[in-house]
């Protein structure tokens, strides 16, 4: 007999932050620069050289502990993680280890285990066809990155799918963005996610063999690459297998996973607390500032929309998560109070979404500013322009960006008020179209749409919708 | 005034003949380079010529030191100027910046003479380390200067430098300053920067001078202490150093640790120290006994603790940046006939002990133990210095031993860092003086032997008042080791 297994799920996220110089040197974070232009005896391990601790970055892990409701150490300590490599140039990469910055906390439904300040690696070039150390011809080491900030962040297993690392990892990231700590340019590298993927029968309290996924660079190849892993788990020990520790690696672009290493050439990392670095002990004001300085989050914000604002589910995740998207919705809702924030949030998250993409705009250049919005979503609602015109008017206003009243003026699109003219142009719908006339007639509603259809094409989509409707029915006997 | 009288003068005297016009900085320069061209003791690793030497120094400084120049030992950077360690594996490194302590000298207007020699990466106590053949004894040819320091102490003593700065991790200023009968201190750990000090193990490591007396400490230090941005463990001495002036030590209380100093001294060094403590008691201190139950297993915690730092501190050591690289046919390959090469037997040994206590499974046993033991002997010497003001030993086991005499074994070369190691793991300021001559336990001409006294935490000043008054009454005769 077989034991339905589920899969068990914590992951590890790398965040750069957006500070300006590193985190122990003086050198300018850069991204795309000129290579080893951003270096200096310090970050380049010169004999002699010493670690001094940048405090916008103890500032930054402190707002990233507050988000994430996580303890903070009174007292924490940097250690040493040694190891050889050209992408460090110490041999150790300083670190926090038994005592990190942040401790237990959480966002949403996921504990956080604890988050802690490092130091990024430089960057490793190498030449030849694999594109990796081994075989290549030569590899050129870019301390640009060296050194950069990092906070990183270790979940409790409390993930069970794919689907759900990639929207509390979105969450993640939206909140993160929200504190303005980081870029979080997946692509970039300034935010890095690895997953610790086990599977276990249901019920248990165990956890199973884990695998570590690395460097996946998008939440979507996340969820595939974790998908592809559980599935490969659940069948290996379907058939009698056991899972092996490794690290794998998830190819996108072929859907396959492959290993890295086995856990047989694990490091011994021969952590070191680090002597040139004294404690990191924030006076009660850091940790003040820390909490005051707290925007509104993505979750609190999602729920106040939901709660507070009547916005449906799906628009407030895909509002709160966006900061710039939030803001144009609220410069909406606040132009005019009549506008019912439900169907403005819509409208933002719908309409005006998709016209931008469909014209290959992005919303922090578009000429759509949040008043026009507000009168065209204002018009809707007054019913002096019809859904389907308003769609007209707003494919103009996202093109050049002209005022929804003057477009409404001059294309003519205010909508038919006078019913007496809807009327005439009802009953010859139906005298012209006497198939899905008599179909309706004989019960089956849904052919009225073609009825509709006539009676907007006839209006040029000036006819409220609504108000059609209710006169075919009228006229068809409903 | 002829060179012989401004060579013969310590730092501060020629300090005050500089202000006075008495001699020029220019020619005082010049006096100097001319003897440091004549070192014969392998003193120095690389000796300045009059333009380098005042590359960078500050010639219109404002400061009590202007135009005394001075000696640096090879493990500070120095801008453009070779700087190895001693090592191998640092074979033609010329730093990009210059170390703190080295560019406050220059601010000060001090014209550097040259890097001295000393113990490979400052692993040892006989300069025997060196991968540039040590360092010798200016007083005995056949003997060692001491470690790390050795090349600094060699100088000095030698009257091939009116000063020069060293390094102590367990005793490499205190040590050496002993063995060639000059003054050496260690400064409380934080007082002066250790940015641009090539570190062995950075949790013990602190600068300090090696001097020809207690004032040119006293004047050295107050040049050199101070805290630094670039060094999150520098505090500096609050207040700062003023030059000592006690006349006696009425009031003062000494305290020697007699479980500490048991078997193992040399008859002579301890019939030089039991005259010194009298000497103490004729200027009015009071003497008594005290207990640091927990100092005697200072080596073996040191031997842990400073190997692990060390072991990381060395990694850096890969061949990719600077240095000597030896092999292009795999990264393996390039670490490993690098590293092989680049460094010392005892440098390895050490990189091998540290990284064995670091290792996962053997941490706790290991490098945890000896943090502990670290713990007790700070509490010991907090214990110690609510009843005394100063604890004081012999700086040093024996007087200076003869070249190649204890290579072959390790431990008793370690065991030269007895009465120096617990002052380093508490990080407290400690100083050894000359106090007298005795005669080697293999026979051999008499050599000089060191007196230690340790106070507090930044107790400096009055750690430099008491020595400064117990200098006098011992009246050492430096001139046995000048250079003839």
């Amino acid at each position: 007999m077989s034991q339905e297994l589920e899969a068990v799920i914590g992951l590890e996220i790398h965040v750069q932050l957006a500070t300006e110089t590193k985190m122990f040197c003086g050198c300018r974070l850069s991204f795309g620069d000129e290579p080893n232009t951003h270096t200096c005896p310090v970050c380049l391990a010169h004999p002699g050289t010493l670690p001094v601790p940048n405090r916008k970055a103890i500032e930054y892990a402190l707002l990233i502990a507050a988000a994430l409701e996580c303890e903070v150490a009174p007292r924490s300590i940097f250690h040493r993680k040694n190891y050889f490599y050209p992408d460090s140039p110490k041999a150790y990469q300083i670190s926090q280890y038994d005592i990190p910055i942040a401790g237990a906390g959480k966002l949403g439904d996921v504990r956080i285990h604890r988050a802690h300040l490092e130091e990024d690696a430089a960057k490793m070039i190498h030449v030849g066809e694999s594109g990796r150390i081994q075989g290549s011809n030569a590899s050129l080491v870019d301390f640009n990155r060296g050194g950069t900030p990092l906070v990183e962040i270790v979940t409790e297993p409390d993930l069970t799918s794919g689907a759900q690392v990639r929207e509390w990892g979105q969450l993640l990231r939206a909140t993160i963005k929200q504190l303005g700590v980081s870029d979080v340019n997946m692509e970039e590298g300034s935010l890095r996610c690895d997953a610790n993927v086990s599977v276990r029968p249901v019920g248990s309290k165990e956890l199973g063999t884990k695998t570590e996924m690395k460097n996946m660079n998008s939440f979507r190849f996340i969820e595939r690459g974790i998908e592809a892993e559980v599935t490969r788990q659940k069948e290996l020990i379907a058939s009698g297998g056991k899972v092996v520790q490794e690290t794998l690696h998830f190819d996108p672009s072929t859907g396959e996973l492959h290993s890295l290493r086995s856990k047989e050439e694990a490091h011994d990392y021969r952590y070191l607390p680090e002597p040139d670095l004294v404690a990191i002990a924030p006076s009660a004001e850091m940790l003040v500032a820390a909490r005051d300085a707290l925007p509104e989050l993505p979750a609190a914000r999602a729920a106040r929309y939901r709660d507070e604002l009547g916005v449906q589910e799906s628009a407030a995740l895909l509002l709160s998560f966006e900061t710039d998207w939030a803001a144009f919705f609220e410069g909406v809702i606040s132009e005019d109070d009549s506008i019912e924030p439900r169907v403005a949030a819509n409208w933002v998250t719908g309409e005006f979404s998709a016209e931008l993409r469909k014209q290959d705009q992005a919303l922090e250049s578009s000429k759509v500013t949040p008043a026009s919005l507000a009168n065209l979503v204002g018009l809707v609602s007054s019913k002096r322009v019809s859904h389907s015109s308003a769609k007209t008017v707003l494919e103009s206003m996202v093109a050049d960006g002209a005022d929804p009243l003057v477009i409404v003026e001059e294309q003519g699109l205010e909508q038919i008020s006078d019913s007496g003219e809807l009327e005439t142009i009802v009953k010859a719908a139906i005298e012209n179209n006497p198939k899905p006339a008599e179909q309706v007639r004989s019960g089956n509603e849904k052919a009225i749409g073609a009825l509709v259809g006539a009676v907007m094409k006839e209006t040029k989509g000036r006819a409220d919708g609504g108000e059609v409707t209710r006169l075919l029915r009228e006229h068809l006997g409903l | 005034m002829s060179d012989t009288d401004l060579i013969a003068a310590t730092a501060a005297g020629t300090a005050a003949l500089i202000r006075d016009r008495q001699v020029s900085p220019e020619e005082c320069l010049e006096a100097w380079l001319e003897r440091t061209a004549a070192d014969d003791l392998n003193g120095y690793l690389w000796r300045a010529d009059g333009e380098s030497a005042t590359n960078g120094v500050d010639g219109k400084a404002d400061s009590p030191v202007a135009g005394v120049p001075v000696a640096i030992k090879d493990i500070f950077c120095t801008a453009g100027v070779p700087t190895t360690a001693a090592s191998k594996i640092l074979e033609g490194y010329r730093p990009p910046y210059s170390a703190t302590a080295v560019r406050k000298l220059a601010d000060a207007g001090m014209p550097m003479l040259g890097k001295t020699n000393m113990d490979e990466f400052a692993m040892g106590s006989s300069n025997e380390n060196s991968a540039y053949g040590p360092a010798l004894n200016p007083w005995d040819r056949s003997r060692v200067p001491g470690g790390s320091s050795g090349g600094s102490a060699a100088v000095v003593a030698g009257g091939l430098a009116p000063w020069a700065l060293g390094t102590d991790t367990g005793g490499s200023i205190r040590q050496p300053a002993a063995l060639c009968g000059i003054v050496g201190l260690k400064p409380t750990y934080g007082s002066i920067s250790r940015y641009g000090m090539i570190a062995f193990a950075s949790s013990l490591d602190q600068c300090g001078p090696l001097t020809q007396d207690v004032t040119d400490a006293a004047l050295l230090l107050s040049q050199l202490q101070g805290r630094d941005e670039m060094d999150s463990t520098s505090t500096g001495i609050e207040g700062g150093v003023a030059l000592p002036s006690a006349e006696d030590l009425t009031g003062m209380r000494f305290g020697i640790p007699s479980d500490l100093i048991g078997e193992g001294v040399d008859p002579g060094v301890k019939a030089v120290f039991d005259r010194t403590v009298a000497r103490i008691e004729e200027l009015g201190g009071t003497v008594s006994e005290i207990v640091l139950p927990h100092a005697g297993h200072g080596i073996s915690a040191y031997y842990v603790l400073a190997p692990a730092e060390a072991s990381t501190n060395l990694s850096r050591y890969d061949g990719v940046r600077y240095g000597i690289r030896d092999s292009n046919a795999d990264l393996t390959s390039m670490y490993e006939v690098t590293r092989g090469d680049g460094f010392g037997p005892e440098v390895k040994r050490r990189i091998m002990l540290g990284t064995y206590a670091l290792s996962s499974g053997y941490y706790d046993a290991y490098y945890g133990r000896a943090q502990r033991v670290r713990t007790m002997i700070v509490r010991d010497f907090d214990a110690a210095f609510v009843d005394v003001d100063f604890v004081i030993t012999p700086t040093s086991p024996s007087v200076a031993f003869g070249l190649g005499e204890k290579t072959t074994d390790p431990l008793t070369m370690y065991l030269n860092d007895l009465f120096t190691v617990p002052m380093s793991l508490a990080g407290i300021p400690a100083i050894s003086i000359p106090a007298g001559m005795a005669a080697p336990e293999g026979g051999g001409s008499e050599m000089p032997v060191g007196f230690q006294i340790a106070a507090p935490a930044f107790g400096e000043q009055k750690l430099l008042e008491a020595s400064f008054a117990l200098e006098k009454a011992i009246n050492f005769d430096p001139s046995g080791g000048r250079v003839r």
